[in-house]
């Protein structure tokens, strides 16, 4: 506890607030001794991402806390000590070494253990599957990764085409990255034009493995209605090319029976992690101009890249459904580029992905299930900071955006999205913890933590959509990609600085609206 | 499927502006792709009241200007919509297209002083005329036949660019609509100042200017202190630019502190002061209290307006106000910033990196920016500091824009034209863009729409009403607008219009409003600058499930409150029973 501390409000000139710093074993508490009404800041130790001294001012010591879901906190403490001792308590909880330390497995919401595995049920992605039609004559759920021997990314149930035994599996894992073979991710029913996903082959410059072409043609196969499919590789082709030197790289058309291969230009990890480093030093620029603040949206290339994977995740929708063809995906691992790329293409095809469950359930298959690393990207753990990339923030804004041009075509509003946002780096459930399905269950994760679903689905009332016209309203969507399409988010990049916002919420008017409604209604039938 | 939305010209008002707005489609047709502004169904059109009258084909004033009045076979080509083959006329203020088809009839009424700019284009004997209209929209006919197009094309440029006023729609404009009020008679000037005699008696009326005698520019009658009589007014006008001296533009109830407006004062190199200027504006002054100028130059563009017999107030004969310099821009710049925007979201090739270097490089959301701060702080004097506030510029006609407006010159010209005349200036569409930026930030605090906000700036470059005609209200009255055209309010005000232009989310508020000026509060505004470049069925849609969900509100109150007085009243007849 520490007394006297101020917290500057980064926008305004008011006054800075003053009160006391509280620090507990998972958040930091700031109470603001100087405003009428009790004002409390809490900030969750796993959601820092960095702190600072500043140098000396004549208010104090200053300390600035940015956080990973884009607070970013001024205090200014009296005392040179308590500062330092604030600074270093703060280093130490917000980078925990062990996973057993960070707050899934502290958390106690007071639910039966009972509830908590009927929480973690509430997902199923088997259904998912039923609901696509899989097992059929083309498709069918194998086990053959039961033990992980196959690839250890993977989830142990994996769906490929039945027309390719153990062998061809296993002699195309071999072929691919990391053991990452093609698998299913979505089967579009209208026409049984599929979106598989894979890492990059091994083919270096000449390098072919049969197995892995037959693996191709068996998913080519699995849609009879088309003479061929795509291979898109999400990296740009420089990138692609460079790999071959190290043993890896991309498909030879040649090699491959009527495969059209494609490069749609994606930048990797480290380029996203500068961009929105650029992006967020634009968000918090003092009373920049407006030419400053456009200038650097610019430079910051940050809705270049938004629009990079939308643009690849609608090329997918449409060869799928007016193309009627399959498409392989892959980048270089398959778990960063060609999970948003899949997950957004399915979001485009199928109306259930854009409900509270169907997008529940599209994160844990494309991102949970499929070994995208949200410790390592999102830095759960001290570790790698060139690890660290804002991949699932890019995914969650292209749904945002997807919202501006749709607005009532999602069962849930922004909020939903923060929320998740939110979580994926609270760690205070056990969805996103770990790198894999593997981890994951080494860590006991469904019995030691808790599952985020039911939580959100508690919250329903206040994250839906008021303008949502239900699930039959509207079938695929094709967005527009034009450069002009796409909106700075202000609602997640300066999420905090509330006076940008607009001071009348539409959203919050809607929802009034519809409790209001439902109590109307049960008036008037009470009163009928 | 839901209900598609469906956009089409109104009736009972000639198509002569696009004003899009959302009905249901008649049930039998199949949904249109989109909106569809000037293009409407026959059916629609004859089930409604009629488009108004027929424009006579050629009145003796345009026959020579129209060598060519009809052509067939013409195919357009205009936005979201298919190309289509029709017939072509051209009517003294109307460019008509018509499909002429039986089962779908479509057509395009286009007024001429909408047309911005014209480009032909040959191939062989097939003519284009590439037509850029001042709602921003773009629209292209093929026309068979060289000398057609010639004829058509030269008819289309002279009759876009009258030159005479009494030769526009307004003079020609016969309504078909009943007129429930007339609009020039809505806001009077004598009844504005009842409701603000109301509240204070330091105000008056001047009749100073009746024959526009002391400034032309200014209306017959205005509001000025009452301690202040005609003959002290007569010297202020002297020392103000165009004789434009300061008057009341709005009085802040809450503290009796109020807005003036005027042009720049004559002070010149040697500091001419003028007295009764002086006492003017410091009769708005509550005792020991100061009040703020706004000059909206730089000081630097102040100064140097002293050398051509202008200036700025002196401190030391104005102590007890305190100017501040809040620099908007003007004029040339203002156009060329739209010109700049305009072709910025017209080119689709842009890739993110140029789209957004373009939109910066426009300038048009910093010119925004500019006005919306300058505003707040003159809001802020006022309501925050208790302070008066006078505002000028130099002329003292665009920066606070109300009455005396030189709509004409401001507005002859929209982003596409190549005259570039040194009045133009989209000075009017600014402020509409503020007040959207204003209304994003407050959708509860706006009795009107965003659709309210594009009509008026339709109606401002082209319309079949007199309300934006002339340049000021001596110009308007030498033009007898009132006798001789319409008003657009005259339309406005009627029920069938206003529920289009009506916001759901209005909950009357006295409350000020303060919007946030950061870059990242402001937005382009799509609703006018995207318009013709993306669909807006989705975002129409979405206008359409709200206004639902807050009107089965509206009416399931309405049931309950009924059954409750119905059950109050069964009540009392049960105990009125009992008792006896």
């Amino acid at each position: 506890q520490v007394e006297n501390v101020k917290l500057l409000d980064r926008y305004t000139n008011r006054k800075a607030a003053n009160g006391t710093l509280y620090l507990t074993a998972t958040h930091l508490i700031y109470v603001d001794a100087s405003a009428e009404v009790r004002k409390e800041t809490w900030i969750l130790h796993h959601h820092i991402a960095t702190v600072e001294k500043l140098p000396l001012t004549t208010a104090g010591y200053p300390l600035l806390i940015h956080c990973k879901n884009f607070h970013v906190a001024h205090f200014v403490i009296g005392q040179e000590r308590d500062c330092h001792e604030v600074y270093t308590s703060l280093l130490k909880l917000s980078q925990p070494v062990k996973p057993e330390e960070l707050y899934a497995f502290s958390y106690n919401p007071k639910m039966s253990k009972e509830n908590r595995e009927i929480g973690w049920k509430l997902i199923d992605l088997k259904v998912d599957y039923q609901r696509m039609g899989i097992p059929n004559n083309y498709w069918e759920i194998t086990d053959v990764n039961k033990d992980y021997e196959v690839c250890n990314t993977y989830p142990p149930e994996i769906v490929v085409p039945r027309a390719a035994n153990k062998a061809v599996v296993v002699g195309s894992s071999r072929f691919r990255s990391r053991g990452r073979i093609p698998v299913l991710s979505y089967l579009y029913k209208g026409n049984n034009a599929a979106i598989c996903r894979c890492s990059q082959p091994l083919s270096g410059f000449s390098a072919r493995c049969l197995e892995d072409e037959q693996m191709l043609q068996a998913i080519r196969e699995a849609n009879p209605g088309s003479p061929f499919m795509y291979v898109v590789d999400t990296r740009p082709k420089l990138n692609a090319m460079a790999n071959r030197a190290a043993g890896k790289g991309y498909e030879n058309e040649d090699n491959y029976d009527n495969i059209r291969f494609k490069f749609i230009g994606i930048e990797n990890i480290h380029v996203m992690r500068n961009s929105l480093q650029k992006l967020l030093e634009v968000c918090e620029m003092k009373s920049p101009s407006m030419s400053d603040f456009l200038t650097g949206l610019e430079n910051s290339g940050w809705l270049r890249h938004i629009k990079a994977v939308m643009d690849a995740s609608v090329f997918l929708a449409k060869a799928v459904k007016d193309e009627k063809a399959s498409v392989l995906v892959h980048c270089s691992d398959g778990w960063d580029r060609t999970a948003q790329v899949c997950s957004l293409a399915s979001l485009l095809l199928d109306p259930f992905y854009r409900t509270f469950k169907g997008f529940m359930v599209l994160i844990e298959k494309e991102w949970i299930a499929m070994g995208h690393k949200f410790s390592h990207r999102c830095g759960h753990l001290d570790g790698d900071p060139k690890e660290v990339s804002p991949v699932f923030t890019q995914f969650v804004e292209c749904v945002w955006q997807l919202m501006q041009q749709f607005p009532c075509t999602f069962e849930f509003n922004e909020r939903f999205l923060l929320e998740i946002h939110d979580h994926v780096y609270s760690c205070q459930f056990g969805n996103f913890l770990g790198t894999c399905h593997k981890e994951r269950e080494d860590l006991k994760i469904c019995e030691k933590t808790h599952s985020l679903w039911p939580f959100l689905l508690q919250k329903k009332q206040e994250l839906r959509n008021p303008l949502y016209r239900g699930f039959t309203a509207y079938k695929e969507l094709q967005p527009n990609t034009l450069p002009f399409c796409f909106q700075f988010w202000c609602g997640m990049y300066n999420r905090f600085d509330k006076g940008m916002h607009p001071k009348q919420c539409v959203l919050d008017h809607l929802l009034s609206c519809v409790s209001q409604k439902m109590k109307l209604e049960d008036n008037a039938s009470e009163l009928e | 499927m839901p209900q598609p939305a469906f956009r089409f010209i109104a009736q009972g008002c000639p198509p002569a502006v696009g004003r899009p707005r959302v009905v249901p489609a008649p049930p039998s047709r199949p949904p249109r792709p989109c909106r569809g502004c000037l293009l409407f169904p026959q059916r629609v059109l004859a089930a409604g009241a009629s488009p108004g009258p027929f424009p006579l084909l050629a009145s003796m004033e345009f026959a020579e200007l129209i060598k060519t009045p009809r052509a067939d076979n013409v195919v357009l080509h205009r936005p979201f919509y298919l190309a289509v083959e029709g017939t072509l006329c051209l009517t003294g203020h109307h460019l008509i297209f018509s499909s002429r088809r039986q089962d779908n009839a479509e057509e395009l009424w286009l007024l001429h002083s909408n047309i911005d700019s014209i480009e032909k284009r040959f191939v062989g004997s097939l003519g284009t005329i590439i037509i850029k209209c001042k709602d921003l929209r773009i629209i292209q006919l093929d026309i068979p036949g060289m000398e057609e197009c010639l004829n058509i094309a030269s008819s289309i440029e002279a009759l876009s660019t009258l030159d005479s006023v009494t030769l526009m729609y307004p003079f020609f404009y016969r309504p078909m609509f009943e007129i429930v009020e007339d609009g020039w008679r809505s806001f009077l000037p004598d009844q504005e100042f009842e409701l603000l005699s109301s509240v204070t008696n330091e105000w008056r009326l001047s009749c100073i200017n009746k024959e526009f005698s002391v400034c032309p520019s200014y209306p017959p009658v205005v509001v000025v202190p009452k301690s202040i009589d005609d003959e002290a007014l007569r010297k202020v006008a002297m020392f103000r630019h165009g004789s434009r001296f300061p008057v009341l533009s709005y009085y802040h109830k809450k503290n009796g502190m109020v807005m003036m407006r005027s042009s720049q004062p004559l002070t010149g190199t040697n500091g001419r002061r003028c007295k009764e200027d002086e006492k003017l504006i410091n009769a708005t002054l509550r005792p020991g209290k100061r009040g703020y100028i706004i000059d909206t130059r730089s000081l630097n563009v102040a100064q140097q307006a002293r050398a051509k017999g202008g200036g700025f107030e002196q401190e030391a004969h104005y102590p007890q106000w305190r100017r501040i310099h809040k620099c908007i821009e003007r004029f040339n710049i203002l156009q060329e910033s739209l010109i700049k925007l305009v072709e910025a979201c017209n080119d689709q090739s842009h890739n993110m990196d140029r789209w957004l270097s373009k939109l910066e490089a426009s300038n048009w959301l910093t010119h925004i920016k500019e006005i919306l701060t300058a505003a707040c702080l003159a809001a802020q004097c006022i309501d925050r500091e208790g302070a008066s506030v006078l505002v000028h510029g130099t002329e003292g006609t665009d920066s606070t824009l109300q009455a005396g407006h030189p709509f004409q010159q401001r507005c002859a010209q929209s982003a596409y034209s190549n005259s570039k005349q040194k009045w133009e200036a989209p000075v009017f569409l600014l402020f509409l863009d503020c007040v959207w930026q204003i209304l994003r930030q407050f959708p509860c605090s706006f009795e009107f729409n965003e659709q309210f906000l594009i009509m008026l700036f339709e109606h401002a470059y082209a319309s079949q009403f007199g309300t934006f005609l002339g340049n000021n209200e001596n110009e308007r009255s030498k033009l007898k607008l009132p006798q001789k055209t319409m008003s657009l309010w005259s339309w406005v005000n009627r029920s069938e219009e206003l529920s289009k232009f009506q916001n759901p989310l209005f909950e009357a508020n006295s409350l000020v409003i303060w919007p946030s000026v950061a870059p990242q509060s402001l937005q382009l505004w799509e609703g006018v600058f995207l318009r013709w470049n993306r669909p807006s069925k989705f975002l129409d849609e979405a206008h359409e499930e709200m206004i639902n969900i807050i009107k089965y509100n509206k009416e399931l109150q309405a049931k309950v409150n009924a059954l409750r007085r119905q059950l109050a009243e069964m009540e009392t007849d049960d105990r009125m029973q009992e008792n006896l």
